[in-house]
């Protein structure tokens, strides 16, 4: 184990799986010669050179379906899109033809691509450049959607995305980048997807949360300790398919949930997982569910740190389960 | 690349007839209702698949349309398990998933139908792709037709294929028709093949005839497999039945369209090498009566084989 930044650890897990397999190359805007906009492909374009390394116009749309293309030939791509945001310009190809390729042409292929993206706010980048999607693509069959929240996460869950045969739409978040854990040396650190994690165990209250709430939670977490309440933290890890087993367990131990992320509330993950626990194991709640989620407007530039939710929601949140005996 | 020999124009003609003779069937038992949803039929275009696949190996690769038949035929596509996927049966070659609308047999190159108008062009580059990645000489056909060119999947691929010298033709039927628009709706232009200019590849205009396709394609093809980067191959054509099967075309007027269908690509070819003693009546009789049963059989093989069971429904969404 060595002490390694979030984004580093992206680059190590692209440079080992390319280490690893000659099929699995890099392609997006600026991936390159550039190393990526923020640095997750640094000098890998001087290791392994402009064919696996591929540099693109801005292209969202066609360089994703290229890359589909190639998968379907039996490579298998990591697309970069630099900005969550900006895969709203290929949507068409996510959607419509990645997720469904396998299916529709009846097995006779897979879809080895993992489409790499950072969501959220933090960098007072505005409405186009802060948001937080997961949600549109966990709707759609055929994806697979994972969300890493700390650097060992990242490093093992992408890993395993690149290898896996499926399309992983695989989305980091911006504030993380700079985020220092201990990650494992060498090729084997997997982590495998469609698993949760519990980030820490306790009795009262379950938290499930992705991404950077998962931090967030924790810190809740260690907060409302002192005040006596023990809190579980859940982290989903892959969105789609969840973990439903891992919450459901959690659940039944702590009769308390509240579901954090930072995505806008309305109709966002949170509001699947707690369906779920309502039509399955109703039963096992204490309280109503709660969910922590961002207000649903558009991202404001100056008012970000308003806007985003963060420990306080999170603490709120698990108070509020609490009061309903 | 020589003169296609004598045999070769016989062999055109037959696959040009067998491409119209299937789309007829078609036309017939979808409005028996033995096929479901759309069907859209390339009667009167049967010159290019047969033109631009007579230069592709079965390791080449084509990406086809919602019209998009004629090229799986010609890359050669299986008509019994073909029909039965339009029939929406299992053993079809997509499970009954796909009908006519996504159609792909990825054994022959045939990467599939797709329903996105202009969605299939970049999808077809990633196979060029992947062939110049893997250091193969293969090379791969993206077809689609006038109303594609103003998608933005369109110029942003012919523009990465430029860029990236990828072995890919992008081969554009020009029927005049976006759906219901005629061209000067959508385009300025008159002749798409322009286009090419901008994207810095060549672009050429052919008619629609199979043997100017076939000469047109064959640069364009051998250019790719030398790795001298894509074309643009414009083949200005005409569409007999409108957008889909049923279309009453009074958007167009029945004149147009009579017009349209004096313009035959396949009678014109047959009224050539009868002229020229390259084919006979009675060849022309052997063909269409082999064509013919083999169509009874691949449509009699669709009846009888069994849709798939809902507990299929599901089955290797994820591998």
């Amino acid at each position: 184990m060595k002490d390694v930044r979030y984004i580093f650890a992206i680059k190590e897990a692209l440079e080992e799986e390319m280490e690893r397999d000659e099929s699995v190359f890099l392609l997006g805007e600026d991936v390159g010669l550039a190393g990526g906009s923020f640095g997750a492909s640094r000098d890998l374009f001087k290791k392994f050179g402009p064919r696996r390394v591929v540099d693109t116009p801005i292209s969202e749309a066609s360089l994703t379906s290229m890359a589909a293309g190639a998968a379907s030939c039996g490579l298998r791509p990591v697309v970069e899109i630099m900005f969550m945001d900006f895969v709203t310009c290929a949507m068409d190809s996510i959607v419509n033809q990645i997720a469904k390729m396998r299916y529709m042409f009846g097995n006779q292929f897979s879809m080895p691509i993992v489409v790499r993206m950072p969501e959220g706010a933090g960098l007072n980048a505005g409405p186009q450049h802060s948001q937080c999607l997961e949600a549109w693509f966990a709707h759609v069959p055929g994806l697979k959607v994972v969300m890493a929240a700390n650097p060992y996460d990242v490093k093992g869950l992408l890993k395993s995305a690149i290898r896996d045969d499926n399309p992983v739409v695989f989305i980091e978040n911006k504030t993380l980048h700079a985020m220092k854990g201990q990650v494992p040396e060498g090729a084997d650190h997997l982590i495998p997807l469609g698993k949760a994690d519990v980030k820490r165990q306790g009795s009262d209250v379950t938290v499930v949360a992705v991404s950077r709430l998962v931090n967030e939670a924790l810190r809740a977490a260690a907060d409302l300790e002192k005040e006596g309440v023990s809190v579980e933290v859940v982290d989903l890890m892959t969105v789609q398919p969840w973990d439903k087993e891992a919450v459901f367990n959690s659940v039944g131990k702590t009769h308390r949930l509240v579901i954090a992320h930072e995505a806008t509330k309305q109709f966002g993950i949170g509001a699947e997982v707690a369906a779920s626990v309502a039509e399955e194991i109703l039963d096992e709640l204490d309280a109503p569910v709660m969910r922590v989620g961002a207000p649903f407007v558009p991202i404001h530039y100056s008012l970000e740190k308003v806007y985003v939710p963060g420990v306080e929601d999170v603490k709120k949140a698990v108070r509020a389960t609490l009061q309903r005996a | 690349m020589g003169k296609p020999s004598k045999e070769t124009m016989i062999d055109f003609y037959r696959r040009m007839v067998r491409i119209r003779r299937a789309e007829e069937k078609l036309m017939e038992v979808f409005s028996a209702g033995e096929i479901l949803g759309f069907l859209h039929v390339s009667i009167g275009q049967e010159a290019a698949p047969v033109g631009v696949c007579a230069h592709l190996r079965d390791d080449d690769y084509i990406g086809t349309t919602h019209r998009g038949h004629g090229y799986a035929i010609a890359k050669g596509i299986e008509l019994k398990r073909a029909m039965a996927e339009l029939f929406g049966r299992r053993d079809g070659y997509c499970m009954g998933r796909s009908g006519s609308m996504h159609l792909a047999d990825l054994s022959k190159g045939i990467m599939g139908a797709n329903g996105i108008v202009g969605g299939g062009i970049p999808i077809v580059a990633g196979a060029g792709f992947a062939a110049k990645y893997k250091g193969t000489d293969q090379v791969a056909v993206a077809t689609f037709g006038d109303g594609a060119t103003n998608q933005g999947t369109f110029h942003e691929t012919l523009n990465l294929a430029s860029v990236m010298n990828l072995p890919v033709i992008f081969l554009c039927e020009n029927n005049g028709w976006a759906e219901f628009s005629p061209r000067p709706v959508h385009a300025k232009i008159e002749n798409l093949a322009d286009r090419a200019a901008s994207y810095g590849m060549p672009g050429v205009i052919v008619k629609n005839d199979v043997i100017d396709i076939y000469e047109a394609c064959g640069e364009a093809v051998e250019r790719a497999r030398k790795g001298a980067g894509p074309t643009l191959v414009e083949v200005k054509c005409d569409r007999w039945y409108g957008h889909y099967v049923g279309d009453a075309q009074k958007y167009r007027g029945k004149e147009k369209v009579d017009e349209a269908m004096a313009k035959d690509c396949i009678k014109e070819f047959e009224a050539r090498l009868l002229k020229e003693k390259i084919l006979r009546p009675a060849d022309i009789e052997k063909i269409e009566t082999d064509i013919r049963s083999e169509l009874e059989e691949a449509v009699n093989f669709a009846r009888q084989c069994p849709y798939p069971g809902p507990e299929e429904m599901a089955a290797g969404l994820y591998v």
